[in-house]
């Protein structure tokens, strides 16, 4: 049985191998691509991402990448957003000096509050606000994920918060709406139970393909 | 919906603790005082069973540093991150951007600078301005000047081949300066202590922490849980690195935490 066609979106930026080992090692057959025909014919989508949002943007937009991944998610293909791939679908970011993003999850993409350590950087745990999601299938609450970020989503609908996290604060450390599933933390880097998050991602892949 | 205060600390963030591998032509080597090197094993293996063994970040750093060494060090990378999915921090002989983004590529997750941060500051600013602050490591080697009262210490570079050169630089003025600039974490290696397992330097590890806005990652002189635990609670570090006591088997990784858990330290468990 081949697995599922996941295209890692391609910007120029972020730590693409490590997504792509990570999926492969589940059984994806993982395409990391800019080409919009290899993004629509795609089973899944990935949208990885390190560094700054609003360079990020640029990248996406350079690429006449944004129209791409808005259509995949109007089609309902299954989607996955890591890092800043998360904050990549709000509004706007604080980043930058304020930017305007993707706007496919209302909300704003907020710099952490002075008094804390930035960039929260390492394990913290997750609080599950939607267990039953399969996303999270077999996934234990308040397991540990590997966070490296210096701003924090705020959603502004609390149905999207599908987990949150404290750092002092307490923040949405992963959203899901419909067809999009997103962490702020790094599944890839997470050790087993972040392979367990992308196996659940891939078999939500498998079902809807 | 604005997000909401719980408390003023770094509440569920746990302590990390970090193998490091130091790599010279392809093999883990160890040495006391950066001098001596006796082979550990192999990086892959090494990196595999650490993961395996709760490790919560490696960092691999490349003693050689020479041109064979490089090519040697990228596939060591690549293969590591082909199978181990926890953050990988590469170092030793990083000098542009482009050194930097091959790293990257190979898959390492952070890229630590030291040398060449000292001689041209600004590569800080390039790195953290192309991949992000959270990218870029400062590596500082901190030698303590003698008879300073209060203590203060220096800046040491190319400390690969042998105990280094001065710098004349104050150690935690460019730890400042360095995050300044963009730099997104600082390991400090004692090289007072580097090696000798007598513990790390509390002293130098307090007032960084008490000068820098980013994670301090402890570096030298682990001997036993105890020293780790001091690093973390009085030294304020957010991570504990170590070599020796990992490599020879002397504690495990898993020794090491649980001693830390039931000192009240926040650790990942197993």
């Amino acid at each position: 049985m081949s697995g599922p066609n996941i295209a890692i979106i391609n910007y120029g930026a972020g730590n693409l191998r490590s997504v792509a080992k990570a999926l492969e090692s589940l059984g994806a057959n993982v395409h990391v691509t800019a080409d919009p025909a290899e993004i629509a014919a795609a089973d899944g989508l990935v949208l990885p991402g390190q560094g700054a949002c609003d360079s990020a943007m640029v990248a996406l937009e350079a690429q006449s990448l944004t129209e791409s991944v808005k259509r995949a998610i109007v089609d309902e293909k299954p989607f996955f957003g890591v890092c800043l791939g998360l904050q990549l679908l709000f509004d706007y970011t604080e980043e930058g000096g304020g930017t305007e993003c993707l706007g496919v999850i209302p909300g704003k993409v907020r710099k952490f509050p002075p008094g804390l350590k930035v960039p929260h950087m390492g394990w913290n745990t997750i609080e599950l606000l939607q267990p039953d999601h399969p996303v999270f299938e077999d996934v234990p609450e308040g397991s540990h994920f590997y966070f490296v970020h210096s701003y924090y989503p705020d959603p502004e609908s609390p149905e999207s918060t599908a987990a949150v996290t404290d750092y002092g604060l307490r923040f949405c450390c992963a959203v899901a709406q419909g067809n999009v599933v997103a962490t702020q933390f790094h599944p890839e880097k997470s050790g087993p139970v972040g392979l367990r998050l992308y196996a659940n991602f891939l078999r939500m892949v498998r079902s809807m393909a | 919906m604005p997000s909401r205060f719980t408390s003023g600390c770094n509440a569920m963030l746990t302590k990390r603790i970090i193998p490091c591998l130091d790599v010279k032509r392809g093999r883990v080597v160890k040495g006391v005082r950066f001098l001596d090197h006796r082979d550990a094993g192999d990086p892959v293996e090494m990196a595999s069973m650490y993961n395996e063994a709760g490790a919560d970040e490696l960092v691999f750093y490349d003693i050689t540093a020479s041109s064979d060494g490089r090519s040697i060090m990228l596939d060591v990378v690549s293969q590591v991150a082909e199978q181990v999915f926890i953050p990988l921090a590469v170092g030793g002989g990083l000098r542009s951007v482009e050194d930097m983004h091959t790293m990257l590529l190979a898959g390492a997750d952070k890229v630590s600078i030291n040398t060449a941060a000292v001689e041209n500051p600004d590569l800080i600013r390039q790195g953290a301005d192309r991949f992000g602050s959270q990218c870029i490591v400062l590596g500082l080697d901190a030698m303590r000047l003698p008879g300073t009262d209060p203590v203060r210490w220096e800046v040491r570079v190319r400390t690969g081949a042998d105990g280094g050169h001065t710098t004349h630089l104050d150690a935690i003025e460019w730890a400042a300066r360095a995050v300044e600039l963009g730099a997104g974490e600082i390991v400090v290696n004692s090289m007072d202590a580097d090696g000798t397992r007598a513990g790390y330097d509390i002293e130098l590890l307090r007032r960084l922490s008490e000068v820098v806005t980013v994670p301090v990652v402890a570096s030298g002189g682990a001997g036993n849980p105890e020293h780790m635990l001091h690093a973390l609670q009085e030294g304020r570090a957010d991570a504990g690195l170590a070599a020796s006591i990992f490599h020879y088997g002397t504690y495990s990784i898993a020794e090491v935490k649980a001693y830390l858990s039931e000192h009240g330290v926040p650790i990942r468990p197993m």
